[in-house]
């Protein structure tokens, strides 16, 4: 498996498609068995990390609106009913 | 016109009103016509025919639409409106009224505002603005949704509910924008590219439902060309489902509605992320657990066979083949020893049988001779003195006398 960017940065800090694409790769990865067992086990409990850290992000969405005004974007005020 | 005293030619009503009538219903023209008035007297009873009577400066035209063709229309008719109707005369000869039989009724200009459309589609089209080739995917999970519709009114209101309900996840960018109007459609070409400048991943055109001027500006020729060179891939949800604006044709997709069109945008919404989540989860677990499993598995194997291998156990083995032998060797000489022991009996018992002492208890004597101690078994040996051996003892003896 190409080691790649994501798995050097701490999982809070990443997006949660970053995040994602990492844990498929692990899972695949995983699914190969080909590494040496610490290995495994060290990629599972990123992988852990990763799944806990999407679920969170899902969990806690808001959905950001903001507004064109010019060229500039500032945040959007939404008619309450 | 003077009138002749006498009439040669007597006509009855009936006569006189089915002529009126063969001559207007005879009238190719006037059974296919489009006139345009003012609507007054409008009625709309309960039988769903549609009474009304149009009027210009200085005529009036009385009309009917039956209940067939109304509900089929469901035409926008009001006291006072501009008209445009299409229809054919007839003569109702009970009344000796004509009035016009009305097909189609459209707000006054909406015919030539249709035609407009036509033409502009037909230009656009073979300029190859709606080609299917050039219609973009749009993407299954957007990081950023633009907007470009009213900033007041349910269209906006509708998309932003739906989204947040879908994809609560996603960032969305507005650009407010008139829907109507002179000023729309130069405002919405504005909208477009200033919102292109913040690479949005798919933008929703929109606003509500509307009559056909109502909807005008998104038949503009600059808005349908600003869609059309649009970066980010456009979803056009103008009107309602049966609303097709030039913008429908040349968005990537159209939607029939603003909330279809935000759906659109949202095909991947947070219960498809959820549930995507959950099987990678569940996958990584059991693989994990998996793994382990044969790993125990084969530690258990290897140590089977470790401890099959040992010395340990060599030895083992080693020892209990050695008591074996040596149960064996001390088996083998104590029957030796217990064979030679009754051997050795038996050799005892016949010397002992043949034990002289034994013969002397019987009466008989070993002589000796003192002089060299040779034993006398003949009567030529016997000389000098003897020593005479008896059972509890010895004597001695000289020889007197031999026979």
């Amino acid at each position: 498996m190409a080691k790649t960017k994501s798995t050097q940065k701490p999982v809070e800090e990443l997006s949660y498609e970053e995040a994602l694409v990492e844990l498929e790769g692990i899972v695949e990865s995983l699914e190969g068995e080909q590494s040496p067992l610490e290995d495994s086990m060290k990629l599972f409990e990123r992988g852990q990390s990763l799944a806990a850290h999407c679920s969170a992000l899902l969990e806690s969405a808001q959905l950001k609106v903001q507004k064109l005004v010019g060229e500039s974007v500032i945040p959007f005020e939404e008619e309450t009913e | 016109m003077q009138p002749t005293l006498f009439s040669s030619n007597h006509l009855t009503i009936s006569q006189f009103t089915f002529r009126v009538r063969k001559l207007l219903e005879g009238d190719s023209e006037l059974q296919d016509v489009w006139v345009e008035g003012e609507v007054s007297n409008l009625s709309r009873p309960a039988s769903g025919h549609i009474y009304f009577t149009l009027k210009d400066k200085n005529a009036s035209l009385k009309c009917v639409m039956w209940k067939t063709d109304a509900m089929r229309a469901r035409p926008n008719i009001q006291e006072g409106a501009a008209v445009e109707v299409h229809g054919k005369i007839a003569v109702y000869e009970p009344q000796g009224q004509y009035q016009l039989i009305v097909n189609i009724i459209q707000p006054k200009g909406e015919g030539a505002l249709f035609q407009e459309f036509l033409r502009l589609k037909s230009m656009l089209e073979s300029e190859g603005l709606f080609d299917t080739e050039s219609k973009r995917p749009i993407p299954a999970l957007p990081k950023k949704i633009g907007i470009v519709t009213s900033a007041t009114g349910a269209a906006l209101r509708d998309m932003l509910n739906t989204t947040r309900r879908r994809l609560p996840f996603v960032q969305v960018i507005l650009a407010p924008s008139p829907v109507q109007g002179v000023e729309a459609p130069p405002a919405l070409v504005n909208a477009l590219q200033s919102l292109n400048k913040q690479n949005p991943d798919v933008i929703l055109l929109a606003r509500g439902g509307g009559s056909i001027e109502d909807l005008w500006a998104f038949n503009d020729e600059r808005v349908v060309r600003a869609v059309a060179a649009s970066k980010a891939p456009i979803i056009c949800g103008v009107g309602h489902e049966t609303d097709f604006t030039l913008c429908d044709f040349a968005a990537d997709l159209r939607a029939p509605t603003p909330t279809a069109a935000a759906e659109l945008a949202t095909q991947t919404t947070i219960d498809d992320l959820h549930e995507q989540l959950l099987f990678h989860s569940s996958r990584l677990t059991f693989l994990i657990s998996r793994l382990l499993a044969d790993q125990k598995a084969f530690l258990s194997s290897l140590a089977s066979r470790l401890k099959y291998a040992s010395p340990e156990r060599r030895i083992q083995s080693e020892y209990q083949h050695l008591d074996e032998l040596s149960r064996r060797a001390f088996s083998a000489l104590t029957h030796r020893i217990q064979l030679q022991s009754a051997n050795v009996d038996g050799i005892s018992k016949r010397l002992q049988a043949l034990n002289p002492e034994g013969i002397l208890s019987r009466g008989y004597a070993i002589i000796t001779r003192v002089e060299d101690g040779k034993v006398v078994s003949k009567v030529s040996q016997a000389d000098g003195k003897l020593n005479v051996r008896v059972s509890d003892g010895e004597f001695e003896a000289i020889v007197n006398r031999k026979s």
